[in-house]
């Protein structure tokens, strides 16, 4: 019963937070509202979602953030310098090959969008069986390097909050 | 107090700027488009963050009231970018790029663009 009332939780608390920061006012009524939001979406939506993922490790998705958080401010001064300073024959773009130890598809969809906002990197297409995914570098000389990084700053992260 | 927190505002406003501006640079600079999709997705990432902490910081101490619309924007720009320059990338490689560009998976299987999925009833 409970389960058929509440499919998703976490989409459930998700979508009232939301509602709650859209009309940016925290009054009963809006609470009301946010809140049977949240319990008709998902039931209404729940086909869509056969297998929800399961987070092992909720306090790691806070400590992830921050590292992403902190990364992409990194990244973004590099690729304006990169910009800026580099000349067109000097910037050595490349194709990087990351091979996956995360089969979830939900974890392997956060590795990509944060390979993409993060230093230099984005992420294009994974293998057809699902099990690497093919990176373009802006400029490294260094391909292993960014491979080993990505792995071990955000994949053993991803893979412990999922797996 | 007010003026400390206005050089805050005009601080994070100028560096959104920039950011802005190099990111835009980017996209008549750089080479072909693979790395011009670096720029948008980067620089400006650091442009639009700046605005919003600046705004943030504007409605909370200039005008006393929290607003949650900047975390929003946040949050969805976060889900969006990745979709979209996902999306560029593809489409810029069925068309430009074949499978000896790449450099191989080392598997049984191809990049997905070029190469069947194995079967389903192969799991």
């Amino acid at each position: 019963m409970l389960n058929r009332l509440f499919p998703h939780p976490l989409m459930t608390f998700t979508l009232t937070a939301v509602w709650l920061g859209l009309v940016n006012k925290v009054t009963p009524g809006n609470l009301l509202l946010g809140v049977i939001l949240g319990i008709i979406v998902p039931i209404v939506t729940s086909v869509y979602w056969p297998n929800r993922p399961r987070l092992r490790r909720p306090l790691m998705v806070a400590e992830y953030g921050l590292v992403v958080l902190w990364d992409i401010i990194v990244a973004n001064i590099q690729v304006a310098a990169i910009i800026l300073f580099k000349r067109n024959a000097d910037i050595h773009s490349r194709w990087i090959n990351v091979p996956l130890d995360l089969t979830s598809p939900e974890a392997i969809t956060a590795l990509a969008g944060t390979i993409t906002m993060t230093p230099g990197t984005v992420s294009t297409m994974l293998a057809s069986d699902g099990r690497s995914i093919l990176v373009h570098c802006l400029h490294t000389d260094d391909p292993d390097g960014v491979r080993d990084d990505i792995k071990t700053r955000y994949e053993a992260r991803l893979k412990e909050i999922f797996q | 107090m007010d003026l400390i927190v206005e050089i805050l505002i005009a601080f994070f406003l100028v560096v959104s700027g920039v950011f802005g501006l190099v990111g835009s640079f980017g996209m008549i600079k750089l080479r072909d488009t693979l790395q011009r999709l670096h720029a948008p997705t980067k620089a400006t990432t650091l442009g639009v963050g700046g605005v919003l902490i600046a705004s943030m910081l504007y409605f909370l101490v200039i005008k006393g009231s929290f607003s949650f619309h900047e975390l929003l924007i946040t949050l969805f720009l976060f889900l969006t970018a990745p979709i979209t320059a996902n999306f560029i990338a593809k489409t810029f490689m069925q068309a430009h790029t074949r499978d000896e560009d790449l450099p191989p998976t080392g598997r049984e299987y191809g990049w997905s663009l070029y190469d069947d999925p194995p079967n389903q009833t192969d799991y």
